[in-house]
Formats: C-alpha cells, sequence, structure tokens
C-alpha cells in the first residue's frame, strides 16, 4: 500500500467513524431493524402470537420484493400497557430503528408517546382508537382503520346483511369490553346508530364487561333477559370464547352474533375451542384480498415457515402486520438511511398499491391515517372464515337467523 | 327486573362462591395453624388445574376422578414444602415468610409459562355445556356438581378435624403451641400434615375450578388476592368463615354485576372487604385475639 492509498482508506474509515455515532448507516447493504411488539402473553395472547406470524415472514418475503434486509427485534407486550410502554424504551435503547405493532389501542397510546420522545418512527398494525392519531404526533402512523371507520363500515354490512337475509331484526344488545378499543367502539356505535336510519334495530341495553374476565354468567344473563333479538358484540378473543360458551349453558339462541368490526369470532383458536359452537357467528372487519399477488408470495412463504398454520385462520393478523413491516421497509429503500427524521419523512410519503388487506393504496393523510380500508362481512361456516358480504367479494350466502333460533310468540 | 334473572344469577354465585369457599378454606387451615400465611395459594391452585388438564388430555380423566390423584400428590407436595423449605422459615419475622412465599409463588408462575405457555387451556367433558331448568330457573350442571363436590370436601375436612386424633392433635397446635409441645405432640409433623391438607384442598378446588374457567399461568395472583378477601371477611383461620366469605362473595359479585354493571363485580368484594375490616376486623366468624 503506498501513501496515497494509505490516506484513502484513511479517509473513508474516518468518514465512516463519523457517521456511526449518530447512528446514520446508508441503506443498501444494511438491515433495517424493527422493534416487533406484541401481546404473545396475557389475555391477547392468541392474537399477539397470530400477528407474529406475520411478523416472522416479513424479512423473507420483502427481501424477495424489494432486497432490503430486516432485521426483527421481537418484544412481548404480555398485554399489558405499562408493560408495553417499557419494552418499546427497551427496543429503541437496543438500537431499533422503527417499532411496529401492537394490536391494542392502549399498548399503541403508549408506544405513540415514546417513539415521539425518542424520534422514533412508530407503524401500528391494528390498533383502532381514534385519538391515537389525532394528538398531532409526528412518529405515528396506521394502517388500520379507527374505530368510527370500523364501525361506520361494520353497521353498514348489517343493514346490508338483513337486506341479503330477507329478515327485519327489531332489537338488539348491545356488549362490549370495556378497554381502550371496546370504549372507542362503543362510543362509535353510540355516536352512529342515531344517524343511520334505515337500520330497522335499536340497542335496548348496553352491557360492558371486563375483556380479562373468567366468568361472564351475569353479563349472559342480563343480555339473555332483554329478549333482544341479535346480539352485536364488541369482544376479544378469550372472551369471545367464554361468552359463546355461556349463551349455550344458558340456553340462549338469538337470531345471531354479530361483530361490528372487532376480533375475536374469526380467530384461529376461536374455531379449536369451540368446534361446532363457532358456528355462524359473523364479524364486520378489514379482511385481505385472496386474489391478490402480494396474498400468494406471504401465502407460499407461511406454508414454507409455518407448515401447520392456514393463513385464512390469521389473515388479518399477518395481514396488517406484515404491511406496517413492509412500509417501514419500501421507506428505508426510498429515504436510504436509517435516520430517523429521513425515514419518518419517507414514511409519510409512503404510497404502495402491491397490498394484502382490501383498500386503496397506502398512503397516509397528515394526521398519519391511512383512509379507505373496507370491511367485510366473514361468517364461520363449516369452521372457517367465509366472506359472505359484499356480493362481489362473497364466497357464500349469508345465513341468519343461525340454525337454532327460536322466534318469540 | 324480571324475578328468575335475579334467581339465576343469584344461584350461579352461591354455586361459584361454594368453590371459591374450598380453595379459601386450603388457605384458612394453613394460616389457623401454621401461622404462616401462604402468598402461593392461587399459584398452587393454578398447577392443581394444569394437573387436571394434563391428565384430561392423556387418559380423558374426569375433573371430578382427577380429584383423587391430584390432592394425593398435593398433599405428598404441600407435606414436604412446609417439613423443608418453610419450616425454617415458622421463627422468623413475618417479612421473611412472605418475601420466601411471594418468591415460590413467582417460580411457579414463570415454571408454568415455560412448561405450558400462554395460552389458554381447558377441559371439555360432554356435561360442561349442560344445564338443568326449573321454570325459568337454570342450573349450570358443572357448576352444580362443583358445588356438591366442595362442600362434600368441606364436610370432610370439618369431620377430619373434629373427630380424627391427627385432627384433634391439629387443632390442639392450633390452640396452644407450647401446651401441645409440653402433652409430647410432634408438631413439626402436625405443621407439615396441616400444609399438606391444605394444599390437598387448593387442588380439589383446582380441579373444580377447571370446569368453571380458563386456565393460564398468569391467574394464580387474582385467586390468592380472591383467596385472601374471603379468609378475611369470614374470619382468618375459620374454616365456616373461610365458606361463608366464599358464598358471599361469590353472591355479591353476581348481585354487582346485575344490579351496578358487570365491570363492578370485583369493586364490590373489595368494598365488602373494608366494611369488614371497619366493623368487624377479625371476620364474619373470626374470634377476637
Amino acid at each position: 500500500m503506498d501513501r496515497r492509498q494509505f490516506n484513502k482508506t484513511l479517509a473513508a474509515a474516518g468518514t465512516l467513524a463519523s457517521l456511526s455515532p449518530f447512528g446514520i448507516v446508508r441503506a443498501q447493504g444494511a438491515k433495517l431493524k424493527v422493534g416487533v411488539l406484541l401481546p404473545r402473553s396475557g389475555t391477547q395472547a392468541f392474537i399477539g402470537q397470530s400477528c407474529q406470524f406475520g411478523a416472522d415472514i416479513a424479512p423473507a418475503v420483502i427481501k424477495q420484493m424489494m432486497g432490503v434486509d430486516i432485521e426483527l427485534m421481537n418484544a412481548d407486550t404480555e398485554t399489558n400497557v405499562d408493560t408495553a410502554r417499557s419494552r418499546a424504551e427497551r427496543l429503541i435503547s437496543e438500537g431499533a430503528q422503527v417499532l411496529v405493532g401492537p394490536f391494542d389501542s392502549g399498548a399503541a397510546g403508549a408506544i405513540a408517546q415514546v417513539a415521539e420522545q425518542k424520534g422514533v418512527p412508530f407503524v401500528i398494525n391494528i390498533a383502532a382508537a381514534p385519538q391515537i392519531t389525532e394528538q398531532g404526533y409526528k412518529y405515528t402512523f396506521r394502517n388500520f382503520p379507527t374505530a368510527v371507520d370500523l364501525v361506520r363500515n361494520g353497521l353498514a354490512l348489517i343493514g346490508d346483511l338483513f337486506q341479503a337475509t330477507s329478515t327485519v331484526p327489531r332489537t338488539a344488545v348491545f356488549m362490549h369490553v370495556n378497554d381502550t378499543f371496546g370504549q372507542a367502539m362503543a362510543k362509535g356505535v353510540g355516536g352512529l346508530m342515531p344517524r343511520l336510519t334505515q337500520l330497522p334495530f335499536k340497542i335496548v341495553d348496553t352491557i360492558s364487561y371486563d375483556p380479562a374476565a373468567k366468568d361472564l354468567t351475569v353479563e349472559v344473563a342480563k343480555a339473555k333477559a332483554t329478549g333482544a333479538d341479535f346480539l352485536l358484540l364488541v369482544c376479544r378473543l378469550n372472551d369471545a370464547i367464554i361468552l359463546r360458551r355461556e349463551m349455550v349453558k344458558q340456553r340462549w339462541n338469538p337470531m345471531g352474533i354479530i361483530g361490528p368490526g372487532n376480533p375475536g369470532m374469526y380467530e384461529n383458536q376461536f374455531y379449536s375451542a369451540l368446534g361446532k359452537l363457532s358456528e355462524h357467528c359473523i364479524s364486520n372487519v378489514p379482511w385481505y384480498n385472496p386474489k391478490a399477488e402480494l396474498t400468494k408470495l406471504i401465502e407460499a412463504q407461511m406454508i414454507k415457515q409455518f407448515p401447520k398454520e392456514k393463513l385464512m385462520f390469521h389473515a388479518l393478523n399477518v395481514g396488517f402486520t406484515f404491511e406496517s413491516i413492509m412500509i417501514a421497509a419500501d421507506a428505508y429503500k426510498r429515504a436510504r438511511t436509517s435516520n430517523s427524521k429521513e425515514l419518518t419523512e419517507a414514511i409519510r410519503q409512503t404510497d404502495i398499491k402491491n397490498r394484502m388487506m382490501i383498500g386503496g393504496p397506502i398512503k397516509f393523510n397528515a394526521k398519519g391515517q391511512v383512509e379507505g380500508i373496507g370491511s367485510a362481512a366473514i361468517q364461520n361456516l363449516n369452521q372457517r372464515p367465509t366472506v359472505v358480504l359484499p356480493v362481489a367479494a362473497a364466497e357464500a350466502k349469508p345465513v341468519f337467523p343461525v340454525p337454532g333460533y327460536v322466534k318469540k310468540s | 327486573m324480571p324475578i328468575d334473572l335475579i334467581f339465576n344469577v343469584v344461584i350461579a354465585g352461591v354455586l361459584t362462591g361454594l368453590v371459591y369457599g374450598l380453595m379459601a378454606l386450603g388457605l384458612s387451615v394453613i394460616f389457623g395453624v401454621v401461622r404462616v400465611v401462604n402468598f402461593a395459594h392461587g399459584e398452587m391452585m393454578t398447577i392443581a388445574m394444569y394437573a387436571t388438564v394434563v391428565l384430561f388430555a392423556a387418559w380423558k380423566l374426569d375433573p371430578f376422578l382427577a380429584i383423587f390423584p391430584a390432592a394425593l400428590a398435593f398433599f405428598v407436595f404441600g407435606y414436604f414444602l412446609q417439613s423443608t423449605l418453610i419450616n425454617p422459615f415458622i421463627t422468623r419475622p413475618e417479612h421473611s415468610q412472605f418475601m420466601l412465599l411471594v418468591a415460590v409463588a413467582i417460580i411457579m408462575v414463570n415454571g408454568l409459562l415455560m412448561i405450558f405457555g400462554p395460552t389458554a387451556r381447558n377441559v371439555q367433558v360432554d356435561y360442561q355445556l349442560e344445564s338443568w331448568e326449573l321454570g325459568k330457573i337454570l342450573f349450570d350442571k358443572a357448576r352444580v356438581y362443583a358445588a356438591l363436590t366442595a362442600m362434600a370436601t368441606s364436610a370432610a375436612l370439618f369431620a377430619f378435624f373434629k373427630f380424627s386424633r391427627p385432627g384433634k392433635a391439629i387443632r390442639a397446635c392450633a390452640d396452644n403451641h407450647l401446651g401441645a409441645k409440653v402433652v409430647g405432640l410432634n408438631v413439626k409433623h402436625l405443621y407439615a400434615l396441616t400444609f399438606g391438607i391444605g394444599s390437598a384442598c387448593v387442588a380439589v378446588a383446582g380441579c373444580l375450578m377447571v370446569l368453571l374457567v380458563d386456565v393460564t399461568p398468569v391467574l394464580g395472583p387474582a385467586y390468592t388476592l380472591l383467596a385472601f378477601v374471603i379468609v378475611i371477611v369470614g374470619g382468618l383461620g375459620s374454616m365456616g368463615g373461610a365458606l361463608l366469605g366464599g358464598v358471599l362473595i361469590g353472591v355479591s359479585e353476581a348481585v354487582a354485576g346485575l344490579f351496578i354493571t358487570p365491570s363492578a363485580k370485583s369493586m364490590v368484594s373489595f368494598a365488602l372487604l373494608i366494611l369488614v375490616l371497619l366493623f368487624r376486623p377479625q371476620g364474619l366468624l373470626g374470634r377476637k385475639s
């Protein structure tokens, strides 16, 4: 090595060394460190683990699609808001360049505060409380409908369901979990119902309950006593299983159970825990497009990595979790840096058309919210989630009232 | 509000309360004699629930039959836990005992998490979703069976302490520790025996509880707290008080859910606890120290 070569090498090394303390690493060749926060234990463990599949398959699919290397840094929020906050802080201190998660509105609110304090972008996979994107946060983005949108879409689909089945239920009892998500949904239902005069039913009673409840005897007895035609239910997973069993024990057979935009009744565990009792429950939720190119890629990777799992039972969780990591990877590719400000700005400019979930392109508005994500009515038929509405996407006709319904005299 | 709804809710509260009572009975028996508060009580019940799930999954053993092996195993476990780990702490300050049993509880929760993971598990027996109908009143079969078993177990325990020689010796220990030693009773053995009996009680409660709720490793602390509330309301050390406290808490939670809001169930049981502490600190059936 001559003097000139030595000087050049020294200058290059000096440049790299001067950049590294600020955490600036040019994109190509370097891995993007994605902190994935999910409730893999606690009452939402099954859904958290379901979302985790989406995260686990993301590095391979994204590498294949975009050529971007992803390094996942997984953290368990334990279905606890305080734990979510501390895990987010820890991930950032350990070098996470972007945060993704956390399937819970309460946890999302806490992580958003941490992301804002530390100046690290945070892409929400699933969380619906409207206030998360109403705080003026600069680093928080959400590719999931707000509770108001979920309820609006969900209630509209209920109207379509009644039309499609030529039924006119007059009353509903509304049961909801009393966590951040459940309360936001209840607020949405309460706000929208009086304006939706085309819906033939009125809500005769509203019953809230703890999502970690171990026993729902009283709640179900109270709901049954209203004599409502159908059950409008905003639930999580474990409580949905307990509630369905309790309905059978108390011999309550309403016309049906309809979720206006919540998880629980289309999850894999709901089918395996309840078997035939899971049949005919309806969930009006954002859903995936089975024909999309991206879906096929994801499904192939899912089979490769998790041969025992079927995408259809994890579709919503996998789809939105994958998409949130894809948003980060896409921004990283365009920004060509992991510098948080530049990465955040690149996320803000996102415009992804090739997506897995039904809806328009992934584009954030000024508040960091993706708009125009639609919903489909998913009914449990033959112990699998089946699209029954809208008609254009339907795989089967909706069944309503459900078998076993006894018409009151 | 329809009267049948109130009846249904109260009956469910009584039946669940009896199982709660049996769970708390174990705690009360241990404290009444050994004077150590078992802060791992709920966690021990969770282990019993998992044992029932495993026995059912492996051999389709009905939870009511699983009671026998589970109670025996827990008796042995409790006996050795007391004689090897807890006994040296009997004369130490209460905070040392507290730390020891909290540590045991934490180990149990994390051990369960490592073995079974965080997912909820249950047993599915054919009568679990069935109920009897009497007019408009419904009796949940599993709950009725569980409550009857809880009552039978409590009665057997009462009989043991009242009529058997070891039971009388244990009561003598509880009444007068020094006197028991003076007359030549093997106090160390009797303490371990009591802990074993309390553990067997909690094992039976676990076998029954798994019919009513799904089990997860993190269930333990909530049940430890519930057992405390029950025994404090009923009277710490009083066996009848534990059963009465269980029923009271079961019914008050159910009625609160009906008349106030289901979310306020725990609030009412804690309010009841505060009232008892204020106006009858020794508990409803407890003796003044």
